[in-house]
């Protein structure tokens, strides 16, 4: 008897018994969609938070004053010592001592109230250089970004965030317009553009809501203060992410030099990488993902039980169609790949309905949890597979009670 | 009715040389046949009658190639099939002999074609060979009108008439009928019998189980049996019972 026969027969043999065939299948298609979704979710978020890690550009490191213990032993907050200072961002700015190092931006934050007309918001102001737009990525919706020439003349200028500038200017163009910064008039050269709202793991200020100002102009006329030389953070762009490592090295090498530290656990700044931060948020979503999927492969177990079950009734029920199968010529192998096809067919439908219900739950979930699912058609024909296995391996065991049957004892039965 | 030459030269299809069979169960042990010799020749119309417990059944799964014997030979239409394996003994039950049983043993999802050509299936007969075959087989049986009807739409005679032309269909050597009329009430019973007397006619080697006389004395030889031992002779068994 041929397999496509087998089939056949296998086939009708399902078809048969159909309320029941369709629970089993039902089980499958559960633990199958269930497996389904839970990857889907941890790719969604995957995929969620790597489109972030690029956004942010994997190689940039940000260099905080403080150190995370002082030398006392005590565990001191990031920033709680203004150590950094503009000979730092000279210093790491050379290529002589720091090769791997592409654009050093040096950074001055301080929270302001901006006023315009009548008009009135308080936002982040950035003190920084030309560099701070190409490191961080932005780029300008309107006029220009500060330039060399405004941080050497301590320039009164400014450039707007996108919702600063929507903010402060309801309507018209906010190019050339002056803002009071903190009783200082600033003049309006540029406004970014909306990169939308900043990530959770980003340790940055939004960057739709800010005002940047020439480092000088902040520390001469905004900001003032005793210590003018000082920065509230460094970012760092390596050469690319492949230098991230060694861009480290030398900027720690530097500062600790600069600052006359002998041992790096002594240091008196904190270098921190934003891929650091979002592989800490990646992690977090793979534990979840690992737990959520372990509860969805138990249920594909249990899934698979039912199969097994079901199939060992079945074997019980027919011992009378086995015995005469045999009887007619049916050897123990026809008779196991009999069973052994039946039992695959109820996984295969299962896995098949399982991958169809999880791709419509990819559809229409997302905009109940608000969580992004990804469904690669890999791994739903991986799902389907998978339920396939599942439903032979199950099958193994009630498929080969039912090739052992003694012919006399199965016709016996009555 | 011994045979003087050696078992499986002959022209026998049934050849059992002191065939015994014990059964065992934990330390008890029953011997269902002690020591059966019979030898049936192609064409003959043999029926094995006997109380129940006389061994018949065992008799008739040696017989059938169901079950193998204890110890003792048995060759069918010449070829000797103790320790054969499973896969072997199931093939030569689909070469060699078709059964008919009390129960019918169709299957309820199919049609009373698809019933007569499951044999030819696992012989491996193409489809559309079988289909055809299976349709002359029930027409053979009287059954030509009720060909796509199901099992449960058939009365018992015409079931068991099906299940004749399931035995008949793959041409087998041997045509084993264990108590075939034991479900059917006179009539249908007739039938069944008429019909095997057709093929005794047309050629073919039956085996007939029962425990009825009146059932018996249709064939053409009687074997008895009795507490596992043949009491090979017919006539006179016939008359003790009578």
């Amino acid at each position: 008897m041929s397999w496509l026969e087998t089939l056949r027969t296998g086939l009708n043999g399902v078809r048969t018994h159909r309320l029941r065939s369709s629970l089993t299948v039902l089980g499958i298609m559960i633990g199958i969609a269930a497996v389904i979704l839970t990857v889907g979710l941890g790719e969604g978020a995957q995929a969620q938070v790597s489109s972030e890690i690029t956004s942010l550009g994997t190689n940039l490191l940000t260099i905080t004053p403080g150190s995370t213990t002082s030398s006392t032993g005590i565990r001191e907050a990031l920033g709680t010592a203004s150590t950094l200072t503009t000979a730092d961002e000279t210093a790491l700015s050379s290529p002589t001592v720091a090769p791997d190092i592409k654009a050093v931006a040096p950074l001055t934050e301080s929270s302001e109230s901006l006023t315009a007309g009548t008009s009135n918001w308080t936002t982040t102001v950035v003190g920084s250089t030309p560099t701070w737009v190409t490191i961080r990525g932005e780029s300008l919706a309107q006029g220009r970004f500060i330039d060399n020439q405004d941080v050497a003349d301590h320039s009164a200028v400014v450039v707007l965030g996108s919702e600063t500038a929507s903010e402060l200017f309801t309507r018209g163009d906010p190019v050339g317009q002056t803002v009071d910064v903190d009783g200082v008039p600033l003049t309006v050269v540029g406004v970014l553009n909306s990169v939308g709202s900043s990530t959770s793991s980003s340790s940055v200020a939004d960057p739709d809501d800010t005002a940047v100002v020439p480092i000088t102009t902040a520390a001469e006329r905004i900001f003032g203060g005793t210590s003018r030389d000082s920065l509230s953070s460094i970012i760092v762009q390596a050469r690319s992410s492949a230098d991230l490592t060694a861009a480290y090295q030398e900027a720690n090498h530097a500062l600790l030099a600069l600052h006359g530290i002998t041992t790096a656990a002594d240091a008196d700044f904190t270098i921190t990488s934003e891929a650091s931060l979002v592989s800490t948020a990646t992690s977090v979503d793979r534990t979840l993902t690992i737990l959520l999927g372990g509860v969805a492969g138990i249920s594909l177990l249990v899934g698979g039980i039912g199969v097994m079950n079901i199939m060992l009734v079945s074997v019980t029920e027919r011992i009378r169609e086995i015995g005469l199968r045999k009887a007619l010529g049916a050897t123990p192998s026809l008779i196991r790949r009999q069973f052994l096809v039946e039992a695959s067919v109820l996984g295969f439908v299962g896995g098949a309905l399982g991958a169809l219900l999880g791709i419509l739950g990819a559809t229409f979930l997302p905009g109940v949890v608000g969580d992004p699912i990804t469904i690669s058609p890999l791994a739903a024909g991986l799902a389907i597979l998978v339920a396939l296995a599942i439903g032979v391996s199950f099958g193994v065991y009630p498929a080969s009670r039912a090739a052992h049957l003694a012919p006399i004892d199965a016709l016996r039965n009555e | 009715m011994m045979t003087d030459s050696a078992p499986g030269t002959s022209g026998a299809v049934i050849e059992v040389e002191k065939v015994t069979k014990v059964y065992r169960s934990g330390s008890l042990s029953v011997a269902a046949l002690r020591g059966v010799s019979l030898s049936i020749s192609s064409g003959e119309y043999v029926a094995i009658i006997g109380p129940s417990g006389s061994g018949k059944s065992t008799l008739m799964h040696i017989l059938g190639c169901l079950d193998v014997p204890t110890s003792g030979s048995y060759h069918l239409a010449g070829e000797n099939v103790g320790g054969m394996s499973e896969a072997a003994l199931a093939e030569v039950r689909n070469r060699r002999i078709g059964f008919v049983f009390q129960q019918f043993n169709l299957l309820a999802t199919m049609t009373a074609w698809q019933n007569v050509e499951l044999p030819l299936a696992y012989a491996g007969v193409h489809r559309s060979d079988r289909k055809e075959r299976a349709m002359e087989a029930l027409a053979r049986v009287g059954l030509a009108g009720r060909v796509h009807h199901r099992p449960g739409e058939l009365s018992g005679g015409q079931q068991q008439r099906v299940a004749v032309a399931r035995a008949l269909v793959t041409e087998p050597d041997l045509i084993l009928a264990d108590e075939p009329t034991g479900n059917l009430d006179s009539t249908s019973a007739r039938d069944v019998l008429r019909l095997m007397d057709e093929l005794h006619e047309s050629g073919r080697t039956l085996v007939l189980i029962t425990h009825d006389v009146e059932v018996a004395s249709a064939s053409g030889r009687v074997v008895g049996i009795r507490d596992g031992l043949l009491t090979e002779d017919d006539s006179r068994y016939l008359e003790s019972v009578r």
